[in-house]
């Protein structure tokens, strides 16, 4: 517990509220606003890999967008080693942009299919460290060796490479700039089983090596479970669960997280019908009961603390349960 | 199972596709049944040939670049080299056909009512007020709560889910004898999922249609599944009840593959990885087994030259006999 107090906080995410005006109405007026993200707050700590969890529309990837600065925040902080990077200014003056770097769902998509791998990978390098020619390469075949590829890899185009493959150059282009954070958007997600174990192994790897922390983007609760400490469970903008592995896995409090872990399919035929239950099980309390889990609006309840790393958005009752 | 409820019967089934004006086989000697009330997931990585073998069965892939070569037979029909018009026949009615990219499956320029009538227009005689309604009816049964607004709206304005429940409506409003269901819940959330699988499940005890499931995801296959193929490059490797796959899989690369599962309570740090990778369609050797360079321990005398299934019995079968061979060099699972 004390080691885990002496960890310090890499980037910190403050009562963040991302909304997207919504138009109608006469001169196109503001009528509504989509309320993407509205009002999460998340610490990510040194060597972590923390977890974000949460279905399509639930706000995570519009979360990550705010830290690499794709997306401006309507409200709240992002505070970079207790620092306030809010405004795009404050980024420069410390490195934030080479310190935090992202990999991309689809590697397909991420890499430009008309430059060799060698100018994919340049790219952060140019922009970020003056190296000359030859330490250029250099650098380029060490970081192409570290995800397990040939330097005459350096040579070929994206579409020479697997899928596998292809998401190791992503890789190893995130990790060109020594980055402190990655923020990994559904990295493997695209990719199959076996690629998919390379990828994940490579990530672990790589984590030691550098002392590198993650933001990790999934919705695959499974490859979550393998790799990350820290978990937490967005839905409609706001987190409604966090916790470690151990918390949210074995004692689930708010009522999504629970239905989430249900729907999880399960390769265990065994148990099938046990399984299915369950999920159906869940499914009706979820249906019946989801209403004391969100405020009348339909916004997610506050989060109480539950215990030292547990925190759910749950009512009074249930955290007294819990804790 | 017997041959009356016997729905689609593969036989030799091959599929070669055209790249630099040569012919490389995608899918090689397919044999598989599909009964009534039965779903038969099909397994394999990307690449692997089970996309091409639903394209090949649907007749789906242009004749142009590809040819295709044995028996699909369909209800007595051999769907294989069927021209255009008898195929539509029985394509949309018979088989329904579920992708896994709803989104590229409708028209983005047509209201979704108009799509599902549409799929009504051509296979069935009712009036259009009739096909409004069965239309409203589908969206209901496929989970759609208000289907009188969704009628009006295009694709793009509904999520991926919706859209998925809007193809699925598509497929099944003919009562299609068998559903072909292409990596149907891919695209979706884990909730979105297991409704969409139930979803699958109700509509066959409701029609008793035979469903087709290919997949990527054990944990679907594990839920679905009453029987299984494993496939890897073009060839069936391993085929067997959902029970026999998982509980006690044979072949090395089912072995491999469910080995790469991330565990959920191991602390292992590494995951096993399968060495090497798929050969490419061009490159994939002509004879042998074509697993084993991604098992290089395994000695060549121990797999066959031209590998045959093997049955085990109970309708289990697995390809060449390098599987009684077969270990992990670590010793894992001994």
């Amino acid at each position: 517990m004390i080691l885990e107090k002496q960890k310090s906080i890499i980037l910190e995410v403050k009562n963040l509220k991302v909304h997207f005006p919504i138009r109608g109405g006469f001169f196109n007026r503001v009528v509504d606003n989509a309320k993407a993200v509205d009002g999460v707050s998340l610490q990510i700590q040194r060597g972590d890999t923390y977890g974000l969890i949460g279905e399509s529309g639930s706000g995570k990837s519009t979360t990550a967008k705010v830290m690499v600065g794709l997306q401006e925040a309507t409200s709240g902080h992002l505070y970079y080693q207790y620092t306030d990077v809010t405004k795009r200014k404050d980024r420069k003056k410390i490195n934030y942009n080479r310190e935090i770097q992202m990999i991309f769902q689809d590697p397909e998509l991420s890499l430009n299919p008309e430059k060799r791998i060698y100018d994919i990978i340049a790219e952060p390098l140019k922009n970020f460290e003056s190296l000359s020619k030859k330490d250029e390469k250099l650098k380029i075949i060490k970081l192409l060796d570290i995800v397990g590829l040939d330097a005459e890899a350096m040579y070929k185009y994206p579409h020479q490479f697997s899928g596998g493959q292809r998401q190791r150059i992503g890789v190893a282009r995130a990790v060109s700039t020594n980055p402190k954070l990655i923020i990994a958007d559904e990295p493997v997600s695209a990719l199959d089983l076996s690629v998919q174990a390379q990828v994940l192994n490579f990530m672990k790897k790589i984590q030691k090596e550098f002392n590198i922390s993650y933001l990790f983007i999934s919705h695959d609760l499974g490859v979550v479970r393998h790799m990350c400490n820290k978990i937490a469970i967005m839905n409609r903008g706001q987190i409604v669960e966090v916790g470690t592995k151990d918390d949210i896995y074995n004692h689930p409090l708010h009522i999504y997280t629970k239905r989430l872990l249900a729907s999880i399919p399960k390769a265990d035929v065994n148990n099938r019908e046990k399984n299915r239950n369950h999920r159906l099980a869940v499914e009706k309390y979820y249906l019946e009961n989801q209403k004391e889990f969100y405020d009348k609006d339909g916004k997610p309840l506050p989060l109480i603390q539950i215990s030292d790393t547990h925190f759910a958005a749950v009512p009074e009752n249930i955290a007294k349960g819990g804790q | 199972m017997s041959d009356e409820t016997l729905l689609l019967s593969i036989r030799n089934l091959n599929t070669d596709f055209k790249i630099n004006n040569n012919f490389y086989p995608a899918i090689k000697d397919i044999n598989l049944d599909v009964y009534r009330d039965e779903t038969l997931a099909i397994v394999g990585e990307s690449g692997c040939g089970k996309s091409t073998l639903a394209q090949t069965v649907m007749g789906l892939l242009n004749p142009g670049d590809s040819k295709s070569y044995g028996h699909a037979d369909f209800l007595g029909t051999n769907l294989i080299g069927l021209n255009e018009s008898d195929i539509n026949e029985i394509r949309g009615v018979k088989i329904g056909m579920i992708f896994q990219d709803p989104l590229s499956a409708l028209d983005p320029l047509k209201r979704i009512g108009d799509q599902v009538v549409e799929s009504l227009v051509y296979h069935t005689k009712d009036n259009s007020e009739k096909r409004a309604k069965r239309a409203l009816s589908l969206l209901n049964q496929v989970g759609i709560r208000n289907p009188e607004r969704i009628i009006n709206e295009f694709p793009h304005q509904l999520s991926g889910g919706m859209r998925q429940r809007v193809v699925i409506a598509m497929a099944i409003a003919c009562k299609p004898d068998l559903i072909i269901a292409d990596e149907p819940t891919t695209a979706l959330d884990v909730t979105i999922q297991a409704q969409i699988l139930d979803l699958l499940k109700e509509i066959q005890k409701e029609n008793h249609c035979g469903i087709i499931i290919i997949t990527h995801d054990l944990g679907v296959v594990a839920e679905t599944a009453d029987r299984v193929a494993v496939m890897y490059a073009g060839q069936i490797v391993e085929l067997g009840t959902a029970i026999q796959i998982f509980n006690d899989p044979t072949h090395p690369y089912t072995r491999s593959l469910f080995r790469a599962i991330p565990q959920d309570d191991s602390d292992s740090d590494e995951l096993y990885v399968i060495q090497g990778s798929v050969p490419s369609l061009v490159k994939m050797p002509s004879h042998g087994d074509l697993f084993a360079p991604r098992i290089p321990w395994v000695k060549a005398e121990e797999h066959e030259d031209n590998p045959k299934m093997h049955n085990l019995g109970d309708g289990h079968f697995v390809r060449c006999k390098c599987y009684k061979y077969f270990k992990f060099l670590d010793g894992w699972g001994e």
